[in-house]
């Protein structure tokens, strides 16, 4: 055994230990250390490698790639790191699909590894343009709403029949290589294809999907190059990314082929059209300030609409302000709240929150009930109890967050828009609901100063 | 036959990883991800195998190199911002508070 594979075993274990470590926040910086070395080791091991013999260009590539990595890494705000992960996941699924076609022109193989070098560059071609996709839903460059037309679905399915069974042929007649274009033109329309019909907050569950792609490629690649090193590596991100998404869509009570083809929240606006106007109760900031004050447990619900309003913070001073006066506060994270799971958390860890205040939504929900004000900022489908009790509705099934449960509920929203799953939200029309009509980051902020004000 | 012996390396960590994750907190989840996306850019190791043989096509060179430089890209920026968002989740003592 060489020096290198014994770098290759101690990186395998590197990625293990990373993950590991990655289970609570005590411990999570150290498995990211972990990983780091490990992937260290797998460089160093590449490089000492027999076959290397020239350095420049994986010198000045690798001194490129940092430059890029390194800015993008820091300047990113948080409420962008969604979009970050989405087109790091392109350049990842760019590496991993360019070696296999590399590979190709260069071995000309043929059976076994023919085979893996088709699956590699089938999952990185269309990982690549998915998450470019992705990363323009999310950074609003194209349209968040799916994107659906008729017949869509059969389309779709007739393409990425075309690039598999243009794959399949190659792996049968590997010399046909003015094929091989055919085959990757295919690839990358199926993924543009695929992430048509898909509205912007379903990008949970797309983007963790894409992840697991990313990492399967890297395991075909790890076949086609005797590698297990990428084997273990890509296997390990292929099932978190599986996992995830299963979350994802277990928390929205949706099957992967309705994330994947649903054109949710399209449908489903028009059905709501004929809902008449129903009285509302609304309350200034000053008498919602009262209310808070006198409360003496409240629980913040945020959404998606928070991290637009960049209210983070400022919902962060409102809590400190009410702990101040004796207030017992506490946060409840819906899995799917944001636009990446578990993006709430980030987003008030920035703002300095106690991450032991950020509260699943299964341990938050049977203490509803015996919570005096339930906050909500910038959510909508995610404490709507159509949830529960209207069968006929999209959402229903759906987790929810039982805001309506609490004795005063408090909405801060622009207008009465619906949200995402296009769907009224009978929660805002209870007797026990106010709602706080503004921008999310202003009504906090006078809510905070209303708080200070009363002293 | 090497294939079976990859087969048995990939099922063995395809269980693992369930396991793994399956654990990890849904307060990190958005870490994770970043996590996971940083080691997949393991295909860099593939990279550096392309672009630095002897006697490698110059089409595949120049593919091997676009592929370092992106699997970098998705690297450093992968592993850099896990640690920026890990560094935020801190533990506030509520004393005196």
């Amino acid at each position: 055994m060489s020096v290198y594979q014994f770098l290759y075993i101690l990186a395998a274990a590197g990625f293990i230990l990373a993950l590991k470590w990655m289970s609570s926040p005590a411990t999570a910086r150290r498995g990211v250390l972990a990983g780091e070395l490990g992937m260290l080791a797998a460089v160093v091991g590449t490089l000492i490698r027999a076959e290397i013999f020239n350095y420049e260009w994986i010198a000045v590539g690798i001194v490129l790639g940092a430059m890029i990595g390194a800015p993008i890494a820091i300047y990113t705000p948080t409420t962008g790191v969604p979009q970050r992960t989405a087109i790091s996941q392109a350049c990842g699924a760019l590496a991993s699909a360019l070696i296999g076609t590399a590979e190709y022109y260069k071995l000309h193989p043929h059976g076994f590894i023919m085979g893996a070098l088709i699956v590699e560059t089938l999952l990185g071609f269309v990982t690549v343009t998915a998450s470019i996709m992705a990363w323009g839903k999310l950074q609003e460059v194209l349209p968040g709403r799916p994107m659906v037309y008729k017949g869509q679905f059969f389309i779709n399915m007739a393409v990425l029949a075309a690039a598999i069974g243009m794959g399949v042929f190659l792996i049968l007649n590997p010399e046909q290589s003015q094929l091989y274009p055919v085959f990757v033109v295919l690839a990358l329309t199926f993924g543009v294809f695929l992430i048509m019909p898909i509205g912007g907050a379903d990008m949970p569950t797309v983007i963790a999907l894409l992840n697991s792609y990313a990492g399967l490629s890297a395991c075909a690649m790890g076949f086609a190059l005797d590698n297990k090193l990428l084997i273990i590596a890509g296997a390990l991100d292929g099932s978190s990314g599986l996992i995830l998404s299963i979350i994802m869509c277990k928390a929205m009570n949706r099957s992967f082929a309705n994330v994947l083809f649903g054109g949710f929240g399209q449908v489903q606006a028009a059905a709501a059209g004929g809902a008449e106007a129903r009285p509302v109760r609304s309350a200034t900031a000053e008498e919602a300030a009262q209310i808070l004050e006198m409360a003496s447990s409240v629980v913040i619900v945020p959404g998606y609409g928070m991290a637009v309003a960049q209210a983070q913070h400022k919902i962060r001073e409102l809590a400190d302000a009410l702990t101040k006066k004796g207030v017992d506060v506490k946060f409840a994270i819906h899995p799917v709240a944001g636009r990446m799971p578990g993006h709430m958390n980030v987003l008030l860890a920035e703002a300095d929150v106690s991450y032991d205040k950020l509260i699943e939504m299964d341990d938050i929900n049977p203490e509803m009930a015996n919570t005096d004000v339930v906050l909500i900022v910038g959510a909508n489908d995610i404490v709507n109890p159509a949830a529960e009790t209207d069968p006929s509705s999209p959402i229903a099934g759906m987790p929810i967050l039982a805001a309506y449960k609490a004795r005063t509920v408090m909405v801060i929203k622009r207008s009465m828009g619906v949200g995402f799953a296009g769907i009224d939200n009978d929660l805002y029309y209870r007797p026990n609901t106010l709602m706080l009509f503004g921008d999310a980051k202003a009504f906090t902020t006078s809510l905070v100063k209303e708080l200070a004000a009363a002293g | 036959m090497n294939y079976e012996f990859g087969l048995y390396v990939f099922m063995l960590s395809a269980f693992l990883g369930f396991e793994l994750i399956r654990k990890v907190s849904p307060l990190l989840h958005t870490p994770l991800m970043s996590l996971t996306n940083a080691i997949s850019a393991i295909s860099v190791v593939g990279a550096i195998m392309i672009s630095g043989e002897k006697d490698v096509p110059n089409l595949s060179r120049i593919l091997g190199f676009i592929a370092i430089v992106s699997a970098t890209t998705n690297l450093v920026s992968g592993y850099m911002i896990t640690d920026r968002m890990l560094k935020m989740f801190k533990k506030r003592e509520p004393s005196g508070k």
